[in-house]
């Protein structure tokens, strides 16, 4: 009990920051776009996937409403092997191998499952979280982010986007105090990608996640106006009837 | 052939004779308005709730270690399960919603007062049960937000001198949230609290269907029959307000329905984002707040700077409801014919009750924790009031038939 409460202690100042109230952009993904869904996918199993698990979903509920065959999906999307040592198959959870134990000792943390994190985070906080990664030689691993203060997570797409530095400006607030005003990014060692090319990048990748959060979103959508339609219809209908019976009550 | 079935079983139970008592010779006014919808509604709600808590339980792990991943399995393997999801999810908010405007006609019209007072008791009774339900059911999911509500709604008892610790450790069935406290909570969700539940619902029916419903006149239309004993101004519940509560229904269903397809978390009230987080002992979120239908009484709890009076008022803020028969007294029922002071009392209530409930959602800065202290002593001040005006309030000539 003791413990606990002294981790929630310790724990308590850092989560307060972790929103840090920094602004965010706004993400241009479109669920309906499954080209970029896919490009997703693929960014998704190739950079998140050595680390994260998405161990609610499976790889052929992606196929299923991606439009691609349990072969396409296992030469894309599957680059492990299950524990006979076969290719995990197509209807696997998207699980991965490193242990929770190893993963809590090496970042200091828990590495979060990312099924649902769109829900949790919010497109945008996602966007602007993947694209705003810069130096800071007080953090362990040289990195620091805009959104996430003294976030666990390298910046693992540093190889894409290049490593940029945040220019911060002094400001005096109205009671006299100064304070770091967040100017602008600046690329200090450019990566493969130009900045149109990484915000597209992370934009199909965030669309995934969204997508991945609630994979019945669209069809959930679709559904929900025949449902309405019908409701609609009834009830004149359901009017119709009351109106006949209570003509006789005055 | 009907007819005789009919017959045999009337022998031998009496089936006739309850859908007359309760249905076709059941003598309802003839001038409910819009606000008489909502009775029928909640029953029906509470059916939805139950017919599509069956189907979630037959998925559903209560265990710690996959009560959150079972939810995500409904969500994606189950074969529209995240339809039947998101009914219990939309269902829930939905009979809070229905409730609070099923008591808010109560308060009205006058419902509660004799010789109804038991009915609004019941009522007041499922309400309570209701809210159990709804926070017991609310740790199933298994989110951050689940288990952190659950945490500061249940440290609340531990406010209680002596018995305050013990008490909540015997709730917990562990020193923190815990397997032991969802595997009792998802028991007492899915058969205890919805036994009582039907049982007092069972109550609150019985008991209106024996002295008769109110109407917006507050006219007693048991005062006046015609020559077979039936009331001038009521008629059969079936089939005319079936037919019209069918309408009800069907509205409502629309408006479920767009929550339900189109927004299914609210904006994060309905199921709040964090929820999406699985539970973490060591992890406390940045803002921990209840489902809206609570906040209006964590306000009032965060109001009062010391925990145990902070308690004491919360409870009391429900309790007082339940005195209500006796504090108005007021022999005028309909808000049509009552004093200005019942009306601007009545606007001042409501307008707290909404501001309440916005402030339990904000994080409590001093200024939000001022307002809500000045709303607390409204709603508080409501039944205070309404005690000392109601007696000799300036009433307008009730009619003596209702008006239509």
């Amino acid at each position: 009990m003791k413990k606990f409460l002294i981790t929630f202690l310790l724990a308590f100042p850092a989560l307060a920051m972790a929103s840090g109230g920094a602004h965010l952009d706004r993400s241009p993904n479109d669920l309906t776009d499954k080209e970029s869904l896919k490009r997703g996918a693929e960014s998704f199993v190739k950079y998140c996937m050595g680390c994260h698990s998405a161990e609610y979903m499976r790889y052929n509920r992606i196929g299923k409403d991606l439009d691609m065959t349990d072969i396409e999906v296992a030469n894309t999307l599957i680059f492990t092997r299950d524990s006979s040592g076969e290719q995990t198959k197509p209807g696997a959870l998207m699980k991965i191998s490193m242990s929770k134990k190893f993963a809590q000792s090496s970042f200091g943390t828990k590495i979060p499952d990312l099924t649902v994190i769109a829900r949790a985070r919010g497109a945008d906080w996602l966007y602007t979280y993947l694209r705003t990664f810069y130096l800071d030689d007080s953090r362990p691993t040289g990195m620091n982010n805009r959104v996430f203060a003294d976030v666990g997570m390298p910046h693992v797409l540093w190889k894409l986007q290049g490593l940029q530095k945040a220019n911060f400006a002094t400001e005096k607030d109205a009671d006299g105090n100064e304070r770091q005003v967040f100017r602008n990014m600046e690329i200090v060692k450019p990566g493969t990608m130009n900045v149109e090319e990484y915000d597209a990048f992370v934009t199909d990748l965030v669309n995934f996640l969204v997508y991945m959060g609630e994979p019945v979103q669209l069809e959930r959508k679709s559904l929900g106006v025949y449902v309405l339609i019908f409701l609609f219809l009834f009830s004149l209908l359901a009017y119709a009837l009351k109106k006949e019976y209570w003509k006789d009550i005055h | 052939m009907f007819k005789s079935l009919m017959n045999w079983v009337d022998d031998r139970f009496p089936a006739t004779k309850m859908w007359n008592e309760h249905l076709a010779e059941y003598y309802a006014p003839k001038n409910f308005n819009f606000w008489y919808f909502f009775g029928s509604l909640a029953l029906m709600i509470l059916v939805i709730q139950i017919i599509s808590g069956i189907f979630l339980t037959m998925h559903y792990k209560p265990d710690g270690a996959l009560a959150f991943a079972s939810v995500e399995y409904i969500m994606r393997d189950v074969p529209y399960g995240w339809l039947i999801r998101y009914i219990h999810s939309t269902g829930a908010t939905a009979f809070f919603v229905v409730v609070y405007l099923h008591m808010f006609r109560g308060l009205m019209y006058g419902s509660f007062k004799k010789p109804r007072e038991l009915i609004w008791l019941f009522g007041m009774f499922i309400y309570l049960a209701l809210m159990a339900e709804a926070f017991m059911g609310y740790l199933l999911p298994w989110g951050q937000m689940s288990y952190w509500g659950a945490q500061v709604i249940i440290s609340l008892f531990g406010a209680l001198p002596i018995i305050g610790e013990p008490l909540t450790l015997w709730i917990r069935g562990d020193y923190v949230i815990s397997d032991a406290t969802l595997n009792r909570f998802f028991a007492l969700h899915v058969i205890a609290l919805p036994i009582v539940l039907l049982g007092l619902v069972v109550a609150h029916i019985l008991a209106l269907h024996e002295v008769g419903s109110n109407n917006p006149d507050g006219v007693e239309i048991k005062e006046n029959k015609d020559a077979n004993g039936i009331p001038l101004d009521g008629i059969p519940f079936h089939p005319y307000y079936s037919v019209k509560d069918i309408v009800g229904v069907l509205v409502f269903l629309f408006f479920f329905s767009a929550v339900l397809f189109f927004a299914p978390e609210g904006g994060g009230y309905l199921i709040e984002y964090a929820n999406f987080i699985p539970s973490d002992p060591l992890k406390t979120p940045e803002h921990i707040a209840p489902v809206w239908y609570f906040t209006p009484f964590y306000a009032i709890l965060r109001a009062v700077p010391d925990k145990l009076m902070g308690v004491i008022a919360m409870g009391g803020a429900i309790v007082v409801l339940f005195l209500l028969p006796w504090l108005d007294q007021c022999k005028v029922k309909s808000i049509r014919y009552r004093g200005t002071s019942f009306k601007v009392l009545l606007t001042a209530f409501v307008v707290a009750f909404i501001a309440l409930g916005w402030l339990g959602m904000q994080p409590a800065t001093p200024i939000l924790t001022t307002l809500s202290r000045i709303f607390s002593v409204v709603y508080f001040g409501f039944f205070v009031a309404l005690y000392f005006t109601s007696k000799n309030e300036k009433t307008k000539p009730v009619p003596e038939r209702v008006t239509g």
